[in-house]
């Protein structure tokens, strides 16, 4: 199944290709989709070291919110999307040089406050922010290209693609590395790890840098998608709505995120338009059947089925 | 400073009576989610949404008894009678059929589950309750106010939110330590937070220690909820936002300390409502602020201890 990860991932983008293609509306569900994908891309890294954040809403937001404060100066999105990556970075840079001395509930907790400090902050300072109205975020530009709104969000479920596939085969590449392989070292016992003479601060500082990348970038494309930020993305139920997709994916492969993030936005198409009202119901009931029935998530399902084939 | 004091002394004074007042709620709802973390190791995200299913209940029965010709004393019977029935129905429902499935299971995914008994909680509580705000308070005017001496001023005050809030708490903490440490059930799950394999290996019924627990802690975040709902209008969100707060709480006093939780309680509440009185655009922040310079100086937090490291 590992060996086949790179082949299976080019196969679903060009899968979903067609799908945007047959379907116009699916491009923008999509899109949204590949964003918090590579979101719960990074809660999956931190996973690894046995570590749930309750507060990576800070990083999308964070990066969604430098999008549209800076669209009116930086215009093209090409431009606006590693200026928000770099700020994203070094907010977790910053923020990660402290909770990573916190395991556990703390490490959670501490995540969950800060991020609820950014979001009342992003609710309260009305001059700057607009409060809960939340600020538009007027059509950026492609490479100097003024486009009009279609081509756009071909161009922009194009980008949020090729940054979805480099993400996921980097963090691969770092999961099959030393930095990465020690992660599991957090989880398991840490201080053997310092034993062996690696500092463990560090290693997980690592990952929390990459995921707040991750996060920060899935931001940015969500407010150039959306084309509106509001406080709601900071709000504690969106960052848990994060580590929702991470495990509903399931924590075993890269591709896991993607996979848990298109069947996450695609339920919660499907469930608002039959029941609007229960829609939340509706996507905590298939939560709550994944973990009783399959905890490896929908990648775990998935393997399982394929090495079957494999053994028949 | 004596000119300060005597400008805003009159403001001081109400926010440390709102801010008894609102610890006293916080402290209810936090102990309850301290204990069940402290004895089944599952932080209940869905803690929240019992919190705002007592108030709504609460509420509820409290517009029935009012519309049967029952006086307002009625309203405030119904309060406890309406956190004792959502925490003996929901406390072993959850527990039985959910959580009990999942025990042993990694961190994460027992964090989520109650994630997922959140969302549908949440969207249950809209199809009974309506998004509309629903407030019912005859039982809180029946008591009336009490005029409050502070500093030469006179602040008049609810009976309610100056007696009723702070002596429940009161006799909650009380009552909690001593069952704790007096009775046997008590002792049994002060021995199930402190070593579960040692105590089962005694013969200590985990599995009932568990139900009993969480449906205990269950009844409190109801009780918080239902005491809250003559102070404010209820509406749909107050459960998300009541479980962030208490979780600051937890994080503060450190595992399964009920003290700790009182006081962490006061400490968020009586910051929290002096921000709401002096600089209210910090009111949502202050608790996380105060969570976070705990951590800083104390990472275990007030009152955890640390532990050993395991090679």
């Amino acid at each position: 199944m590992r060996r086949a990860e790179p082949l299976l991932a080019l196969a679903a983008a060009a899968a979903m290709v067609v799908a945007a293609l047959a379907a116009p509306w699916l491009k923008f569900v999509l899109t949204i989709a590949l964003a918090k994908g590579m979101a719960a891309l990074g809660i999956m890294l931190l996973l690894r070291a046995g570590q749930v954040s309750f507060g990576h809403a800070l990083y999308v937001s964070f990066g969604a919110y430098t999008v549209a404060f800076l669209a009116p100066t930086l215009r093209d999105s090409l431009l606006l999307l590693p200026v928000a990556a770099a700020m994203a970075t070094a907010l977790g840079l910053v923020v990660g040089l402290f909770v990573s001395r916190y395991r556990q509930i703390f490490f959670g907790m501490l995540n969950l406050a800060l991020s609820m400090v950014f979001f009342s902050l992003l609710e309260k300072l009305y001059h700057i922010t607009h409060g809960t109205d939340g600020i538009r975020v007027a059509l950026p530009t492609m490479l100097g290209q003024a486009l009009e709104r279609t081509s756009f969000e071909w161009a922009i479920f194009g980008v949020a693609l090729a940054l979805a596939l480099l993400f996921g085969w980097f963090a691969r590449a770092y999961l099959d590395a030393p930095m990465g392989q020690a992660l599991a070292g957090i989880k398991t016992r840490e201080t053997r790890l310092e034993f062996m003479g690696v500092p463990a601060r560090h290693v997980l500082l690592s990952a929390y840098v990459l995921s707040a990348l991750m996060a920060g970038c899935g931001g940015a494309i969500i407010a150039m998608t959306t084309r509106h930020v509001t406080p709601l993305l900071a709000y504690w139920t969106a960052s848990g709505e994060l580590v929702f997709i991470a495990i509903l994916g399931g924590a075993g492969g890269v591709i896991g995120p993607f996979l848990g993030a298109v069947t996450y936005e695609l339920v919660r198409v499907y469930a608002a338009a039959i029941l609007a009202e229960a829609w939340q119901a509706i996507l905590g009931t298939v939560l709550l059947l994944v973990i009783l029935f399959a905890p490896g998530g929908l990648w775990g399902m998935l393997a399982a089925l394929f090495r079957r084939r494999r053994a028949a | 400073m004596v000119a300060w004091f005597e400008q805003n002394g009159l403001l001081l004074g109400l926010a440390l009576l709102d801010g008894l007042a609102y610890a006293a709620l916080v402290f209810l709802v936090a102990v309850g989610l301290n204990l069940v973390f402290g004895v089944l190791r599952i932080l209940n995200v869905a803690h929240g949404s019992l919190y705002a299913i007592g108030a709504y209940t609460a509420a509820s029965l409290g517009i029935a008894l009012a519309a049967g010709g029952l006086g307002p004393w009625a309203s405030l019977v119904a309060l406890v009678v309406a956190a004792a029935v959502v925490g003996a129905v929901l406390g072993p429902l959850i527990e039985g059929l959910i959580l009990r499935r999942i025990y042993g299971q990694e961190e994460v995914l027992q964090l989520l589950v109650t994630f997922a008994l959140f969302m549908i909680l949440e969207d249950v509580q809209k199809l009974v309750w309506g998004v509309q705000p629903v407030h019912h308070d005859a039982g809180l005017r029946w008591l009336g106010t009490v005029d409050v001496p502070f500093g030469g001023d006179v602040i008049p005050f609810t009976a309610y939110q100056l007696y009723v809030l702070p002596g429940v708490a009161l006799l909650t903490l009380a009552g909690l330590a001593w069952f704790l440490r007096r009775t046997l059930t008590g002792r049994v799950i002060v021995a199930v937070t402190t070593d579960r394999e040692a105590a089962t290996a005694m013969g200590i019924d985990a599995r009932r220690v568990f139900l009993l627990t969480f449906t205990f802690g269950a009844a409190l975040a109801a009780l918080g909820g239902a005491l809250s709902s003559p102070t404010a209008a209820l509406v749909p969100g107050i459960g998300a936002q009541t479980i962030v707060l208490s979780f600051a709480v937890v994080a503060i006093a450190g595992l399964g300390q009920i003290e700790g939780a009182a006081l962490s309680a006061l400490m968020i509440g009586l910051g929290r409502s002096i921000a709401v009185y002096f600089a209210p655009e910090f009111e949502v922040v202050m608790p996380y602020l105060i969570m976070v310079a705990v951590l800083l100086v104390r990472p275990q937090g007030l009152f955890g201890t640390t532990e050993t490291r395991r090679v």
